[in-house]
């Protein structure tokens, strides 16, 4: 039995404007330590499906299973990144680190926790940011100690919302590296779920990539597997000839699937155009 | 630099203007008493401003004092009741649905209105006095609670969810400090209307205090005491809205 089971997830909202559809029997496994990408275009319903992988909205129909049980709610030993850091703004780094460990962790000494909190954002590289407010950092920064404070509760199951979304390109990059570094560091295994609508990044740091054919309601294709040894850099993977062919079958089951409707295709086949754009130019 | 000197003047220009149509003023009505005779007859209340003659008869200074002891407990009580009240309304939706009803019908009631009801329950002036500042004040503060609590980030909730935070916690780290911003904003909004009833309690209840020295001096016919008052009156509630304001301002900076 995988460490992860997804087994026929639906989610409809309900709003003014009629019913929507976001996600219909969606199901998939991972397994115990893997790094899962799914990658669709915006507002395909990737971070739908992540809030219910991660406990923090019900499904209409289906369930998640990890570790054979069958999880309601969010799990004590998940850990979650958002897009937008999401870092309480009136607490310092270090503050916002201890308040997730002093929440997974109450068995430790007020010592114990704050050492905790210091050391995660040490490895993160802001050892000399501990005391400072989220908008005296930059974006990178506030996403190290969003990402500090995923870490900090040492969670066996991780969930990546588009972590590297609001960040520049060369922010991007390095923090993608140490995320990878983090995930390898661990002498525990973090099974890691991310959303993302780079196909580059998730060729990046994946195992197996689960391309997200938009709908309404959005399915899951097939998962493809991305077999490179690591650390990957971006660099090699420009011209490495596992990755164009992982590239090229991300890209086909991505641009495959649509045009099924073409009344609403149309947001999602430009958001469609604009993730594939980076690749397009690079196979040229 | 002479955009800034003309800056500096023009409050003083504006206020010059005022006093010469008060002045016009007094000279067509017969009984209003001119700019230059309410200082004669006031000055003694301002120049002696802590002097304690008698009951009513004391210097400016002591008298707004009176009532601004009696706006601090009244205005305290109400926020005491009015803060809870907002975070429970901003919490849950069925208690918003619930009394939403009853608020908007007891907002508009006038402190005059308070007042008799509050004397026929606590027998007394004083504590009536604070019931009326209390009830009257609160609202503001329920309202602009309530809107904070709401007004909060789904990311923040998110948050507490993801860090699986107690109800305690979530409330200490997250709502209480996200809250506090629209809460200063009421507090502030809740002291100006507890300062507006302070004067319509002291005159009805007759208790010293810039509000009862006004009532007394209108009924000893001396009219220049009235608009010393009602100056008092005007300065008092800008200087606690200014206070207020900048520590609301130092707040937001957080």
């Amino acid at each position: 039995m995988a460490f992860i089971e997804i087994e026929g997830l639906s989610k409809s909202f309900h709003g003014s404007a009629g019913t929507r559809h976001v996600l219909r029997h969606v199901s998939l496994t991972i397994e115990r330590g893997e790094f899962v990408s799914i990658v669709g275009a915006m507002g395909s319903g990737k971070s739908t499906l992540l809030n219910l992988l991660a406990g923090l909205t019900e499904p209409d129909t289906g369930t998640v299973t990890v570790g054979g049980t069958v999880t309601r709610g969010v799990r004590n030993d998940a850990a979650m990144v958002f897009q937008n850091y999401s870092l309480l703004p009136w607490f310092t780094a270090l503050e916002n680190v201890r308040l997730a460990v002093e929440a997974a962790c109450p068995q430790l000494s007020q010592e114990d926790q704050r050492v905790r909190a210091t050391w995660t954002l040490e490895r993160v590289g802001l050892g000399n940011a501990l005391h400072k407010r989220p908008r005296q950092l930059s974006g990178g920064m506030r996403q190290r100690v969003a990402i500090a404070r995923a870490f900090a509760t040492m969670p066996d199951v991780l969930f990546l919302d588009e972590p590297f979304g609001a960040l520049d390109a060369l922010t991007r990059e390095t923090l993608q590296q140490e995320l990878a570094r983090l995930c390898r560091d661990d002498d525990r295994q973090v099974t890691t779920v991310m959303i993302t609508n780079s196909v580059e990044e998730a060729i990046l740091l994946s195992d197996r990539i689960v391309p997200m054919i938009p709908g309404p309601p959005a399915t899951l294709g097939t998962p493809i597997p991305v077999e490179l040894s690591r650390p990957r850099s971006l660099a090699q993977l420009a011209h490495d000839e596992q990755a164009t062919l992982a590239r090229a079958h991300v890209v086909a089951a991505l641009t495959a699937a649509p045009g099924r409707k073409r009344s609403n295709g149309m947001l999602h086949s430009d958001a469609a155009s604009a993730v594939l754009r980076p690749v397009a130019e690079e196979t040229r | 630099m002479t955009k800034r000197i003309i800056n500096i003047v023009l409050p003083f220009f504006g206020v010059a203007l005022a006093i010469l149509a008060w002045w016009a003023a007094s000279r067509a009505v017969g009984d209003l008493p001119s700019p230059a005779r309410t200082w004669e007859e006031s000055k003694l209340y301002i120049l002696e401003p802590l002097a304690k003659r008698g009951e009513m008869d004391q210097g400016i200074v002591l008298l707004a004092l009176y009532s601004l002891l009696r706006v601090a407990r009244g205005f305290l009580l109400g926020i005491l009741i009015a803060t809870p009240i907002g975070f429970l309304l901003g919490v849950s939706s069925t208690l918003t649905r619930m009394f939403d009803p009853i608020m908007q019908v007891l907002r508009p009631i006038s402190p005059l209105a308070w007042l008799p009801l509050g004397l026929v329950i606590f027998q007394k002036s004083e504590p009536a006095a604070l019931f009326a500042i209390a009830v009257c004040s609160m609202w503001p503060t329920v309202i602009n609670t309530m809107m904070g609590v709401r007004a909060i980030p789904q990311d923040y909730w998110n948050v507490a969810k993801v860090l699986r935070l107690s109800r305690f916690t979530t409330f200490t780290k997250i709502i209480v400090p996200a809250t506090l911003p629209y809460m200063f904003t009421g507090y502030r909004l809740s002291l100006g209307i507890a300062w507006l009833v302070i004067v319509a309690s002291e005159m009805l209840t007759g208790t010293p205090g810039v509000g009862g020295f006004l009532w007394q001096e209108y009924n000893s016919l001396v009219y220049a005491h009235i608009l010393l008052a009602i100056i008092t009156i005007g300065v008092v509630g800008f200087a606690l809205d200014r206070l207020m304001g900048m520590a609301e301002a130092r707040l937001r900076t957080v």
